[in-house]
């Protein structure tokens, strides 16, 4: 048994060298799939970590209060929300921090033209973080029966529509991906029928001579994983390369104008390795097997 | 030993083999002669089950292989040896490899493999040629690496279907004795020809089919009335092989 997996795995190696221009297309049509796929790939886990860090910035609840409402009585309010464990974070926001905040966060040097405001017009706050963005509904319920909150202010459907758009957006990549692998799929199995085709008589020669279906197929399998792992390897470090080229140009730029972190180098390429590597080789397997079933009937 | 009894073979409404009843001992030497088309090629792919015979029975060293399995085909091939006109050489293959896929595939030992595939090569007398590859070697050479396979795993059987018919005379004189050789070993050869001055010189058994059905068998002479040939087979010229034309 063993003996027969080292000769098929032998003998697949040379296959790949002494058919190298047929390994060199199949090698290439699996590549450019992978790329493919992995362009998507990197896209899609960099917008999903943008939603999901765009997600913990509307984490947050705003109860604006009318004046007459006295610090201690936001405190009283603060003391019976605080229990609810869908709060993350509780604390009062006088208006006169608030506007500080406003200044730096908004205004910036341009602060200096709000000085000129007579009254702040601002109202004090309770600031709420919660611990998921669906408990925000929760929340703001429990808020509104308290007297003396003006408004309620949190950014459920501006997350709502965000989380709507990349959903589809996911969705749509997902079935550009499957048409690609199918697609992949069909073209290598063509390339690899090409090269059984292109060696039809020297299956027949080894039917002639005896050999069992599985044992003719053995050396094509392996051929066929070897070529699809050649992909994979060579497809991991162009994109990693490229992705990485990418992230140093871009990733300051991105994170200073739209606050977007780019996923780190390395954590790309340990998926991609395994993505990668088990779609290459099962092509490869796949495609070999397919493309032989036809000459191998008896 | 092949034992033929009532064996019919059709395609479609073409007779290939008609009620054919036939005996080879071992050790027989078998000239399979007759026109184009006659049914020579149905006799020799019954006996490698690459056609199933309609009816009849055909037994190839005591088993009856009308009845085998898609599976136990490779098993009987292995038992039989085949050579062809167009040798039939895996061409990625060297002629070392060549010869030594005979053996791995009935999973014969790396090291039986390195010592029985130089004996068999010397045998056939090529081996100064073990590592080339077979667009590399003449017409005659390449004849001797596929004999070299075919013989390589002891068959019983020796199948040629036209071994000469690439050759120029002496490099086909050459193969019939190595082939006389592998006989005198005991190994069976049934041969298809159509290289009359080979069958006469050789004055060996001689079986002629003719619109599927054995018209002669007997030993000595390809046929009395040279003319039949002429007329059935236009490329068989007559007289003797230096004549012959492809």
């Amino acid at each position: 048994m063993l003996s027969k997996f080292w000769y098929s795995t032998k003998q697949g190696c040379i296959q790949v060298f002494r058919n190298r221009a047929m390994s060199l297309a199949s090698l290439f049509s699996i590549m450019a799939m992978l790329l493919i796929l992995g362009l998507f790939f990197v896209v899609m886990v960099n917008i999903g970590v943008a939603v999901e860090e765009a997600k913990q910035d509307f984490e947050s609840v705003s109860a604006y209060l009318e004046d007459d409402v006295t610090t201690q009585d936001a405190e009283t309010i603060i003391m019976q929300l605080a229990g609810m464990e869908e709060i993350a974070e509780i604390y009062y926001l006088d208006k006169d921090t608030a506007m500080e905040q406003w200044k730096v966060q908004q205004w910036g040097d341009d602060a200096y033209m709000l000085d000129g405001l007579v009254e702040n017009p601002l109202p004090n706050s309770i600031e709420i973080t919660v611990r998921e963005l669906s408990d925000a509904d929760k929340v703001a319920e429990v808020l509104g029966t308290f007297d003396g909150i003006m408004k309620i202010n949190y950014y459920k459907e501006t997350v709502d529509k965000l989380v709507k758009v990349t959903d589809a957006l996911t969705k749509g990549m997902l079935v550009i991906m499957a048409f690609l692998v199918i697609v992949s799929v069909v073209v290598v199995s063509n390339t690899v029928k090409l090269t059984v085709f292109a060696r039809q008589r020297e299956i027949e020669i080894m039917k002639y001579v005896g050999a069992t279906n599985w044992f003719i197929r053995g050396p094509f399998l392996i051929e066929g994983i070897v070529i699809g792992l050649i992909s994979a390897f060579v497809s991991v470090v162009l994109t990693g390369l490229v992705y990485s080229r990418i992230v140093s140009m871009v990733a300051l730029d991105l994170n200073l104008i739209m606050g977007m972190q780019m996923v780190g180098t390395a954590f790309m390429v340990k998926n991609l390795v395994w993505i990668f590597v088990s779609l290459g080789v099962s092509i490869g397997a796949v495609g070999s097997i397919i493309s032989m079933r036809r000459f191998l009937d008896t | 030993m092949i034992v033929f009894e009532n064996v019919t073979k059709n395609y479609n409404s073409n007779i290939g083999l008609d009620n054919v009843s036939i005996r080879i001992n071992k050790g027989d030497f078998v000239f399979l002669v007759g026109p184009s088309g006659a049914g020579k090629s149905t006799f020799i792919k019954l006996i490698l089950k690459e056609i199933d015979a309609d009816s009849g029975s055909i037994k190839v060293n005591g088993k009856e292989i009308t009845t085998l399995s898609n599976r136990e085909i490779p098993i009987l091939r292995r038992s039989t040896g085949i050579v062809f006109q167009d040798f039939r050489l895996l061409p990625k293959k060297t002629v070392f490899e060549n010869v030594a896929f005979a053996m791995e595939i009935i999973h014969q030992s790396p090291r039986q493999i390195r010592r029985q595939v130089p004996q068999v090569l010397s045998l056939v007398g090529i081996s100064n040629k073990a590592n080339k590859y077979p667009e590399e070697l003449s017409a005659g050479e390449q004849q001797r690496v596929a004999i070299a396979r075919a013989i390589v795993n002891n068959p019983t059987v020796l199948i040629a279907d036209e071994p000469t018919g690439n050759l120029d005379p002496n490099t086909a004189w050459e193969i019939m004795r190595l082939l006389e050789q592998i006989n005198m070993r005991g190994t069976t050869i049934v041969m298809v020809t159509h290289a009359k001055d080979i069958v006469d010189k050789m004055g060996k058994r001689v079986v002629k089919i003719e619109g599927g059905r054995i018209v002669r068998d007997e030993f000595g002479q390809y046929g009395m009335r040279d003319e039949d040939m002429i007329n059935h087979h236009g490329a068989y010229q007559g007289g003797g092989l230096g004549q012959y034309v492809k």
